[in-house]
This record gives C-alpha cells, structure tokens and sequence, in this order.
C-alpha cells in the first residue's frame, strides 16, 4: 500500500514529466526534483517495494559506467532494473528514473534499484534510502571549484555509511587508501576488489595524488606499486594500516586497443576463462571489478556477471564511437586530472599517435576553473600527438597547456564554433582512421549535440 | 647560464593545478637557452638553503596545509628564511601565500603563526570566494586566475599590492587590492595555473631569480601569441561571467 503523500508525489512528477517529453526535452532531474517537494521522502517509500533492493555506485570516475554493467548484469540474472540511465545523478535524479518506471499508482515496474550517485551527494541520498549494497570505485579529486577538498568529503561519506544498517554490503576499491578506509565504521559485510597483477603500475606516486598520507594516522603511505594517482599497493608503517587483501581481484591485466582481458585472482580464477570486456583501459578493467563484485554481493553467478559485461555497450562519452565520413569518432569525456590521465593512459597503452579533438568549457557542470589541466598529464601525450584540434569556452587556456607540454605550434589548430571545429578534426584525420574526441561535460553534450544535427549520432537521452 | 628551482611541498600543498607555475618557470627558461633544475623541498628532507635561485609555494588542504605550517616552524622555516635573505626569489598562491604571512587567524581559537617573511595577515573569512579574478598592476600589466579562498588577507605597510581587482574579490573582498610584493617574494591568489597565462610576471620572477647568482640578465623576447590569447579569453569570462 502506497502512502497518499508518494501518490502525490508521483502524480506531480509523472505530470512534469509527460509535460516535459511533450515539449521534446529529456526528463532526466526535473520531475523528481518536483516528487521531491511534494513528499521528501518519495525515494524511501519507492524502494521499499522493490524485492531485490538497491545497489548504488559512487566514486569520483567509472560510477557511470560501473553502473551501467551493473544494469546489464541484473538484467542477465533475470531481474528487472530500475536505473537512472541518463547519469543524472543527484538525489532527484534517482527519483526521476524511480518514476519514470513507477505506475500512476505508485508501484515500480522493476524490481532492483541499480542506481549512480554523485559522490558529493551520498550523504544526501543515504539518508533518504538504505541501500542492499554500496559501491564506492574511487575518490580523486574532482571539480576544484565544487567540491574543495578530498578529506572533508571522505569524512562525510565515511560518517554517512557509519549510520547505515549492518544489512548493507560494501564494496570498496582495496587499492584507493582514502575509499579502503571508508569501511572503517560500517558493521555489516565488505567486499572488496583490486588489481594484483604485479606488471601493473610503476613504484613512484603520481604528480597528482591527493592521498600519499594515511586516512587514519595522517603519516606518508609506502607504495610497492603505484597505478594511478594515490591507487596501488598501500601501506602505513607508522599505525600499520594496510591495502586490504581483495575478495574481487585481477591476478592478469591484458589491455588491447578495444579491450580489456582479465584473469581473475583466486580459486575462481583457475576455475573461469579470461574475462573480456569490450572497452580498453586500466581504469576500465577496475570498473568491471567493482561491477563483479557488487554482483557477488547479490548472489550473482559469476558465469551470468561475466557474459553480461561480454556483451557491455559503453556509455554516453566514455569511449563510445561515433562513426563519420568513415572516420571513427572515439568519445572520451574528461573532468579532472585522474580521469584524464586514464584516459590518456589507454590511448597510449596500445602505441597509438592520436589525432585529437579537445574541448574545454568552464560552465559549472564542467568545473569553473580550469586549473585542473595543469595537474594532468598532457606531458605524456605531448610527443605522440598526431594533430590536435582544440575548441571550446576556454580553447585558449588548452592551447596553451599543450604548448607548454611542448606540442609543436603546427599540430595544434584552435577553432571556435562546435561545427567548425568537427569540421577541422575530420578533415585533418585520414578515411579510416580514428579521431579521439576528449572534452568536458557540457563540451561533450555540445559536440554530440552538433554530431547529432550532423547527422552522425542520436541525442544521448534516448539511450 | 642555468636556473634552480625549489618547489615547496609539492606532495601536501599542489591541489588547484599550481603546478603549471613550476611548468612555465621551467619552460620559459629553456625556451631562453637556460638549463633548468627542479627540486622538491617538503616535511622530513633537510634544506639547503643555498640551492634555490626562486621557490614556488601553492595551496593545499587543510589537512596538508597544517603539517606545512608546523614544518615551517622549524629549521626548514629558518632555512628557507636564510635563503631569501641570501637573495632568492619567490611565487607563492593561497594556502603558500597565507603561510608566509604573519599570522592565520580562525574564527575561533589562538592565531596560527606564519614564516613571517610577508607583512599580511590573513583572518578566516565566512563567505568563500570563488570565481574568476581579473586584476591589474601599476605598470598596466594585467594578472589573470582562478581564485578559492576563505582566509582574507590584509596588507601591512612593508607588502605593496601586486595588483588592483577589476572582477573577483582579491585579497579580502573589500580594498580592492590582490596579491602582496615585498622584495623578490610574490603572494596572491590566483589559481588558472597564473604564470602560464601572465607570462610578464613568470619572466620578472626569472629574472629575479638569476640575478642571485649571474647578476641582472636581459631576457630574450619570447612568442606569447598562445599566453596572451588564454589571458584575452580568460578575461572575457571573469568580466562577463563572474
């Protein structure tokens, strides 16, 4: 029996919503914002009537892709999910994917929530439902002029997971010191994932690591392996707190220019064939992980988590490809130094020399201020750069990062205009060839949407 | 001829992509046909306080900011103390800037000590601010940034304003001023990186800075077609968009 106040609630934003798809625009935040006000606690009374509960994911990158192969897995266990799909990933956007599958009568045709959440927002969303299980893939530090500081969000985050129940799994990346501790106060299950093979990852700690210190006494950690940023092989010789060993892990890593095999650690690794995922990237082999291990945590199989992720289709930006004019367009959405630098790192894992299409805005969705740029690696990119065309609000300042990484003047070309510069980098990339598109969020939302007028690609809502 | 460089606590005090100054000092040097050293100096090394030609000092997070403020206290503050004194040249941003000052003072509890080598002092403030900041100098030079704070510095007679606030806060939100100058040491808050994209200030630092050991060296003219064309766009943001 569904409350009278969620019935309204639902009614309002089921009514913003049919309004807003009739005016032709994705209904992604605004109607749960509207649920929202009606009944604060629309979310709770929602998933409470769903029978396999929900799983959220969180973390500074690879929440929306890890949720994605979640979704993908619980539907090949037979269930249904409820998923807020677009990435709007604040409290009202879950309750806009909550009603988008909710009847006028307010039951749910789903029967798992697998939801992403802002990681800033956790808290927020943990105090309006108690999730089955949480996923927690990394914390880095992310939009300079949001957020302020990794500690004090770890701090939160940690409080808030303090006060769920004993009921909730936890499954925390073994090898990020600052989301390995977030478990410290949680009474229930944890889980966690991680990558053991020891051919990944170099032995010095990266320019931009938020967390060579230890979250629980404050003093150096001591890497035996570094694989991006503070992610490795961790310990604290001071209180002796220690990188956990890992339920979930990866004994090998093969990284090819369109996957990513994997040989799982363990007993199950002897038992299983080499796991493929059809995405390249280190950082992509760690989103699978985590995905496995949520599923573990829900009494997955793991043949049916394995044939899922087989199959997986990339999200909106993150390496999607584009075909046009017989170039392949690679799609890779950018938003801090961590997230740019594995990208980058996939690119150059498989000897590429990338032609390059970088846009750079400083709308709020995108962090104001871009001196992220400078933290990230162009350095290493700098001497395989094919061709690089450069757009966007603040063109200029990725410019002129570029030349300071010491790009030749005569491969960069900075154009204005969204079409334009598509314009450019086609025309600069040979038919056949493939064209790497890196760009911040409302950069990216842009390019897609001239792509799409273009006729090459569909609005991303859609999908 | 060649340039040492001394990057203060890189691993507690590099958050906000300050980096990029020790980048465009680097570069802009050899672009000049200088050689470049770059060091770290941070908590658990010993100083030599005759290495360093020019120190850059960024910001951190609190967490980090407080083991810098005590390092500071002791012999690696003395000796980074000796080594301006000795005629070295400093860039520091925000949290670098705060710490060099007089004193930090919460809103509760004893002020928090600084170096002391800056006249400023800086008091916690209640609204933050954050947004683009566009300034210029007495020379008619313009700086360019990011700024992120929510300490307000204030200027004691020694420290001169590095620049006067056209869009954005500065210093403290209220006199207009940004930034302090005393001697060859530079605080302010500009984030963006700011030396890339105010590359006349990256080039006085230079020039500071190889004067400790090779006397006053004539700086080659450089193309600044990119920096000035990032100074223009940025400008334009924090004058219609701030």
């Amino acid at each position: 029996m569904t409350a009278p106040r969620t019935l309204a609630a639902v009614a309002a934003g089921k009514t913003a919503r049919a309004a807003l798809q009739r005016l032709g625009r994705g209904a992604t935040a605004l109607p749960g914002l509207v649920a929202l006000g009606v009944a604060p606690d629309a979310i709770a009374s929602l998933t409470k009537s769903l029978p396999h509960g929900t799983i959220c994911v969180s973390g500074t990158n690879g929440k929306t892709t890890t949720t994605r192969m979640l979704s993908d897995i619980v539907r090949a266990a037979g269930w249904q999910p409820v998923h807020n799909r677009s990435g709007s990933n604040l409290d009202r956007g879950i309750a806009a994917a909550l009603l988008a599958d909710a009847t006028w009568r307010g039951e749910l045709r789903g029967d798992i929530g697998v939801f992403e959440v802002d990681e800033a927002s956790i808290p927020r969303v943990l105090a309006r439902l108690t999730p089955r299980v949480l996923v927690v893939t990394n914390l880095f530090r992310d939009q300079l002029d949001r957020y302020f500081e990794i500690d004090a969000l770890a701090r939160r985050i940690g409080e808030a997971i303090a006060r769920l129940p004993d009921q909730t799994t936890l499954v925390l990346n073994a090898d990020d010191p600052i989301v390995a501790y977030l478990g410290n106060g949680h009474r229930g299950p944890i889980l966690t994932f991680g990558v053991e093979d020891p051919a990944v990852g170099g032995t010095v700690p990266q320019a931009i690591s938020d967390a060579t210190r230890c979250p629980r006494c404050k003093q150096p950690l001591r890497y035996t392996r570094v694989i991006l940023a503070h992610v490795g092989d961790w310990r604290c010789d001071h209180c002796g707190l220690a990188r956990p060993n890992p339920d979930v892990s990866a004994a090998a890593v093969r990284l090819g220019a369109n996957a990513t095999q994997l040989r799982l650690g363990g007993a199950v690794g002897s038992a299983i064939d080499e796991i493929v995922v059809p995405l390249p990237g280190l950082y992509n082999a760690y989103n699978a992980l985590a995905a496995l291990a949520a599923a573990r945590a829900l009494d997955i199989g793991l043949a049916t988590a394995t044939r899922a992720l087989g199959q997986f289709k990339p999200a909106f930006g993150r390496l999607e490809i584009v075909e046009a004019e017989g170039r392949q367009l690679r799609l890779l959405l950018v938003k801090n130094p961590a997230g740019f630098n594995a990208a980058i790192g996939a690119l150059l894992e498989t000897d590429r020399r990338p032609r390059i299409l970088g846009a750079l805005n400083d709308r709020d969705a995108d962090s104001r201020d871009v001196s992220w740029i400078w933290d990230a690696d162009f350095e290493a990119l700098a001497s395989r750069v094919t061709h690089a065309t450069i757009t966007g609000l603040r063109a200029r300042d990725l410019a002129l990062r570029l030349k300071y990484a010491g790009v030749p003047k005569d491969r960069v070309s900075v154009v204005d205009g969204w079409v334009p510069a598509i314009r450019t980098a086609i025309d600069s990339t040979p038919v056949g060839d493939e064209l790497v598109v890196i760009a911040t969020y409302t950069a990216m939302l842009a390019l897609r949407d001239a792509l799409a007028r273009l006729g090459y690609v569909g609005q991303f809502w859609e999908d | 001829m060649d340039l040492r460089i001394g990057h203060l606590y890189p691993d507690l005090m590099s958050i906000y992509g300050d980096r990029g100054n020790v980048l465009a000092l680097a570069q802009r040097a050899t672009w000049r046909g200088i050689d470049v050293e770059a060091r770290s100096f941070t908590v658990g090394t010993t100083w030599d306080p005759e290495w360093a030609d020019v120190y850059f000092f960024g910001g951190g997070q609190d967490q980090g900011q407080d083991l810098v403020g005590a390092d500071l206290q002791g012999a690696n503050g003395d000796a980074l103390k000796r080594s301006l004194v000795g005629g070295a040249a400093l860039f520091s941003v925000c949290g670098g800037y705060q710490l060099l000052g007089r004193q930090y003072v919460p809103e509760s509890g004893a002020p928090i000590p600084g170096l002391g080598v800056l006249d400023v002092t800086t008091r916690a403030g209640k609204v933050r601010f954050v947004g683009n900041l566009l300034c210029e100098t007495d020379d008619g030079h313009t700086l360019i940034g990011f700024e992120n704070h929510s300490g307000y510095t204030y200027l004691g007679p020694a420290a001169k304003p590095l620049g006067h606030v056209i869009a954005g806060h500065g210093n403290n939100g209220k006199d207009k001023t940004e930034g302090a100058v005393q001697g060859k040491l530079i605080g302010c808050y500009l984030h963006g990186s700011a030396l890339p994209k105010n590359p006349w200030l990256a080039d006085r630092l230079i020039g500071w800075a190889l004067a400790r050991r090779h006397g006053a060296v004539e700086l080659a003219q450089l193309d600044d077609t990119e920096e000035l064309a990032a100074q223009v766009q940025a400008a334009e943001v924090a004058k219609t968009r701030t």
